[in-house]
């Protein structure tokens, strides 16, 4: 007879292979990472710059140039590059990021080659004619302002500004008349000095064929683009909000957004790792403390979770959730409630062995295909990581002892140190 | 191309597998024959609710999530109006973890008053979070019952309104367990780093002694043709003008459908698209315009919806789109364009074929709409539509007494 009360027995994760990227330069020098895996006859290209955020000196222009490289170059006009792109049946994802600025294509690998020569003009000759920037920049604004609606836009973009301070890149809060400052000067500047083959490597993944090289080569690589100057490191000053409580308020909300968090640290940190399993253990997964108590057993929301954002220059700790406008005091109180419990009381040891297997789950999850395995390795690159950073993190969640977590706990998440910011109705 | 195997197990289950070695992962995807359509009118958002049911515990096993996580897993479901669908991935040697707790929750769940009242709660803030605290989020709620009048699309997976879900009772929910989740009317799909040969005993010794049930008759009342124009107007705290047309248009499994889904991408796919050119970049009337098709597997919706730039006339944005639309029907499209559109489509379907989990939730979905093998015909039904039968679609679908319309304007 089967017996279906007992889990079958099983295995935990010892140890995970990655494929690493291997890396060979073009005649230029841009450097290009590799990663052969995959079934699908699919390449994805991309291109990273260190232009994002961080290195911007008006709202707005790394993403707007970034958006814009698709808006016309000396040879074709925007029209044509999408037609021509489209037509092979590629795809074009521009994104900017704190820190990067990314421009990929998707292709399948017959037609790599000319879709990467439209790549090659955008990289290479963009324009940016003025009319793209003032349809671009008025469509942006009507989103912007749609976005300003939503409870959990207002709470975040506020607790950015929060963290970091309405100065730091990193930390600004975009404005309706931002949209309407930035120029066509500012944008072929930004362009001219942070798109060059000095700024730049390239993580090419997928079954990819035999001439890939050759293929890059001849489009970016037979002599320096751009104005070819690395981008300068700055340091930027990070000034947290002093007050503690913020509130935005929103009459109509019926569900209020709820962000409480703290500058922390990045990845670099020698305390990410097991404060990454403190983080999962709290609100990092469908079981955790707060899915638990404020949607499995109180019902408060749809859903609630924590996280560790990581940048180059700065990282942060932030619970987010959306819970009804009539519950928004009770759902602080419960999320404060399990924080502390977190300093005060020892995990058991079956929910420390649940969450480090989990995670570890999550890490095979993570590294298994090509596009993932390109992400795993950007991860470590942007930061001037090598793969052992992954060999580290697998050992430390589990070496991590319940002692730990409570100490970690009551390092960095005393209450004291943390920011809330409501936005919605109290 | 995706090989698998297909066989059913003595009580009717349907067990699709997958082999893919290349990942280290193992998937179970199990997708049960039922959806908001075939809810009762005055009980609507249940099978959505009750998707949310099915992690509150099972007959043996008092926690779904829990078991699964500790060998590594990860899950999640989904509810349409015609299908509920479940999926879970775990590492592969621990793949019989993911047969213990989907056996075990399609034999029984616990049913305990606790989980049915605080799901009752999340799914209200669901319904509040996406439908009625974002801007434009009630739109769906507007154009189902404007577009239908008698088939059951016309209300939304979430429900019609929240006291529908506030009412559910235990009895409703047993009920509904008993007629709808059972082997019958389950397609379950395995897939990843697998082995036939295992897959076919874990079925047998964990599914097969679950009762086969009977696979409900489904009897939806047919939406007669629609034979003038609808139109609503609705004001909204919203900063921007919106328009949405919807279409009646052919069901999943009709011969036109891969053509319909053509035309919204030759309307709308990409920066290429015509909609975009015209009326975003040249005229400058929209700051965002769409079209697509919903995938309904009955007759569905063929959709238009743009956002207005800041001072169009609501006439003369409409207007525009009119233009277009008699360009599709009188104009036989370029080839070249057609070709564009057929060959982003193959790169689309071949994309998502990289990932396992993708291609076990399709396998199980083109199983439902009659067999597995569809999905390998995909490229080939899109490659086989041709200028005139774009032209003639058009014709029959694109026309105002097919069509409801709604202005969604920023209160004045």
């Amino acid at each position: 007879m089967l017996n279906r009360t007992a889990a079958p027995e099983f295995k935990t994760i010892d140890k995970i292979d990655i494929l690493k990227a291997s890396e060979t330069k073009l005649d230029n020098g841009i450097p290009v990472y590799s990663i052969n895996a995959g079934s699908q006859e699919l390449t994805k290209v991309e291109f990273i710059f260190n232009a994002g955020m961080y290195y911007q000196n008006r709202t707005l222009l790394a993403s707007t140039t970034n958006t814009l490289l698709e808006a016309g170059t000396a040879k074709y006009n925007a029209h044509q590059i999408s037609e021509n792109i489209d037509f092979y049946g590629s795809f074009l994802e521009l994104g900017v990021g704190q820190d990067y600025a990314s421009v990929s294509l998707y292709a399948l690998n017959k037609y790599l080659n000319e879709s990467l020569h439209y790549i090659e003009e955008l990289l290479k000759n963009s324009i940016f004619p003025k009319q793209e920037i003032e349809i671009h920049l008025a469509n942006k604004k009507q989103k912007h302002q749609i976005n300003s609606q939503k409870v959990s836009t207002l709470a975040r973009r506020r607790f950015s500004e929060l963290m970091f301070g309405p100065q730091h890149p990193y930390g600004v809060d975009v404005q309706d008349h931002d949209f309407d400052t930035l120029t066509q000067k500012d944008i072929i500047n930004f362009y001219n000095n942070f798109y060059n083959s000095k700024n730049c490597y390239i993580v090419v993944a997928g079954n990819l064929s035999k001439d890939v090289f050759t293929v890059l080569n001849s489009h970016f690589g037979k002599s320096d683009w751009g104005h070819a100057t690395p981008a300068a490191k700055k340091q930027i000053v990070i000034v947290s909000s002093s007050q503690q409580k913020h509130f935005i308020e929103k009459k109509d909300a019926v569900q209020s957004a709820i962000r409480i968090g703290r500058i922390l640290f990045n990845k670099t940190h020698p305390d990410y790792f097991k404060f990454q399993v403190v983080n999962t253990i709290l609100g990092g997964y469908f079981g955790s403390r707060l899915m638990a108590n404020i949607r499995e057993d109180k019902g408060y929301t749809y859903g609630i979770g924590s996280g560790l954002s990581s940048f180059v220059n700065a990282g942060y700790f932030y619970i987010s959730t959306e819970v009804g406008a009539d519950v928004t005091t009770k759902a602080l109180d419960e999320i404060y409630k399990e924080v502390k419990k977190l300093r005060e009381e020892p995990v058991g040891a079956d929910e420390l062995e649940t969450v480090k297997n989990y995670i570890l789950g999550q890490f095979l999850r993570s590294v298994d295909g090509p596009f993932t395995l390109a992400e795993k390795f950007k991860a470590i690159k942007d930061f001037d990581l090598g793969y052992d950073y992954y060999e580290k993190y697998f050992k430390s969640v589990k070496a991590v002892t319940t002692n730990e977590i409570m100490e970690l706990a009551n390092k960095y998440l005393q209450e004291k140190d943390l920011i809330e910011c409501v936005a919605g109705k109290m | 191309m995706i090989h698998f195997e297909k066989f059913k197990l003595k009580n009717n289950l349907t067990v699709i597998v997958h082999e893919d070695k290349s990942t280290p992962l193992a998937c179970i995807n199990i997708l049960y024959d039922v959806g908001a359509r075939d809810e009762d009118e005055n009980k609507t958002g249940f099978a959505h609710l009750f998707e949310h049911l099915m992690f509150g515990g099972s007959v043996n096993i008092p926690n779904y999530d829990e078991p699964l996580q500790m060998v590594g897993g990860e899950n999640n479901a989904f509810t349409t109006n015609d299908i509920t669908n479940y999926y879970c991935t775990v590492p592969s040697e621990n793949i019989e973890t993911a047969f213990w707790l989907e056996s075990d929750r399609m034999l029984s769940l616990a049913f305990t008053e606790k989980s049915l009242e605080v799901q009752r709660s999340v799914v209200i803030e669901e319904f509040k979070q996406r439908y009625l605290n974002q801007p434009y989020g009630d739109v769906w709620l507007l154009l189902r019952p404007l577009a239908y009048n008698t088939h059951p699309y016309k209300w939304a997976t979430i429900g019609k309104e929240i006291s529908h879900i506030e009412n559910a009772t235990m009895d409703d929910v047993k009920a509904f367990f008993k007629l709808h989740y059972n082997p019958s009317t389950a397609i379950m799909v395995v897939a990843g780093d697998v082995d036939l040969e295992n897959v076919k005993r874990l079925a047998e010794k964990w599914f097969e002694p679950i009762d086969a049930g009977i696979k409900p008759k489904r009897n939806l009342p047919k939406e007669p043709k629609q034979t003038e124009p609808r139109k609503l107007t609705v004001e909204r705290d919203v900063p921007v003008d919106t328009i949405y047309k919807v279409y009646h248009m052919c069901s999943r499994n009709d011969k036109n459908y891969h053509t319909v889904d053509l035309i919204s991408d030759i309307l709308s796919r990409g920066n290429s698209s015509r909609l975009y050119n015209a009326l975003v970049k040249d005229k400058q009337l929209f700051s965002e315009i769409s079209a697509y098709v919903m995938g309904d597997f009955d007759e569905g919706l063929f959709v238009i919806s743009g956002k207005l730039v800041d001072g169009v006339k609501m006439e003369d944005a409409e207007k525009s789109i009119l233009e277009e639309i008699e360009k599709m029907k009188t104009i036989p499209v370029d080839e070249r364009e057609l070709q564009k559109c057929k060959n982003k489509t193959e790169s689309s379907i071949t994309f998502s074929e990289t990932d396992v989990l993708n291609k076990a939730t399709n396998l199980a979905i083109s199983e439902l709409l009659g067999d597995a093998d569809l999905i390998n015909k995909e490229i080939e039904n899109y490659q086989n539509v041709t200028v005139s039968g774009i032209q003639q679609q058009a014709k029959e679908l694109l026309n105002e007494n097919n069509c409801s319309t709604l202005y969604y304007l920023k209160k004045k």
